[in-house]
């Protein structure tokens, strides 16, 4: 690799924050400011997705995991406590599987290419055709949306359903609204009867 | 929230911006970073923070539910009717090239389109949920 050693240290500075922002997450109960450092943790992630060359995955990072995330979160807090429960007593087993995860996760990294391996499989198959012949076949800009859109149109328009279907369970799990009495008969009385 | 007036003028300020914002990454998406999905994220956000300090009930004045729910499935049919018209013009589904004169401009129009029914249907889920949350009472 034949970085330049200030995008060398701004890596490890973001890796840094991120590492610390997560162990600050976990050891906190102050609930309030462990949403807000989910956002920032979010925006970190968000930069360094961009100093992978990803500006899309990290356009997506900052609006959904710093953005709707925290205010869906900051929702949730005003329908319960904002406080955490403190831990009653240590649990060895919880400590022994999330070891054991990140053990076989770090693992399962050794197997993948380095980062910006001209040989890794994702660059050699199908074939490194996208790139080439969406210049000629699409003629748009940026090749991440001919991709999405176009070439794998069927992947997206399922990822459009599973959005679609995630909205329909809302609407059915939490939506409240037809649950008031009509009529002046309580509705959980009949369902009791 | 009506007393924190610094909060309401800032998200005032914020929101047409939040909004233009959208719809520039919503349509802007072929060229730069962005398409259906982040903009539909963006605009909605919007909407969100209007709800946020202004209120459900003031939000879903802006967003009714007959409305948004609709919306969700209008995105979803936007993409599908996409597919469904190139069928129609002789093509198979989802295949832009014969959408238009030239197999370029179809692809355009296309990619046009699809983003543009993920993007309806993202922001209406996301608005959909935030108010699914705010609606909620509070239970101890």
């Amino acid at each position: 690799m034949t970085e330049p050693i200030a995008t060398r240290l701004i890596v490890i500075l973001l890796l840094a924050l991120l590492g610390w922002t997560e162990v600050t997450i976990a050891r906190m109960r102050q609930l309030w400011a462990a949403v807000m450092l989910t956002g920032i943790f979010s925006f970190l992630g968000a930069g360094w997705m961009l100093i992978l060359d990803a500006p899309d995955v990290a356009f997506t990072e900052a609006a959904v995991g710093a953005g709707i995330a925290t205010f869906l979160m900051l929702a949730t807090l005003g329908l319960t406590t904002r406080e955490a429960k403190s831990p009653t007593a240590f649990k060895p087993l919880p400590l022994v599987v999330v070891i054991a995860t990140g053990i076989v996760l770090v693992y399962g990294t050794l197997d993948m290419p380095h980062y910006g391996d001209r040989q890794a499989h994702i660059h050699t198959y199908p074939e490194p055709s996208y790139i080439t012949k969406s210049n000629a076949e699409i003629q748009l800009p940026n090749i991440v949306t001919a991709i999405l859109a176009s070439y794998r149109g069927y992947d997206t328009l399922g990822e459009t359903t599973v959005i679609l279907t995630a909205g329909v369970g809302v609407i059915l799990l939490l939506r409240n609204e037809r649950r008031k009495p009509r009529d002046g008969v309580d509705p959980t009385a009949e369902s009791t009867t | 929230m009506n007393h924190y007036s610094i909060l309401r003028i800032a998200a005032k300020l914020l929101i047409p911006y939040i909004l233009l914002y959208g719809l520039y990454v919503q349509f802007h998406g072929d060229f730069g970073p962005g398409g259906g999905f982040q903009a539909g994220v963006i605009f909605a956000s919007g909407i969100i923070l209007y709800g946020l300090v202004f209120g459900p009930e003031a939000a879903r004045r802006v967003a009714p539910a007959g409305i948004v729910d609709r919306l969700i499935a209008v995105g979803v049919l936007v993409y599908a009717g996409t597919g469904v018209a190139g069928m129609l013009k002789g093509g198979q589904f989802l295949d832009y090239n014969v959408l238009a004169h030239d197999s370029t401009h179809g692809q355009h129009l296309g990619i046009l389109l699809v983003e543009l029914g993920v993007g309806i249907t993202v922001s209406a889920v996301m608005v959909t949920i935030f108010f699914a949350f705010a609606a909620r009472e509070r239970t101890e």
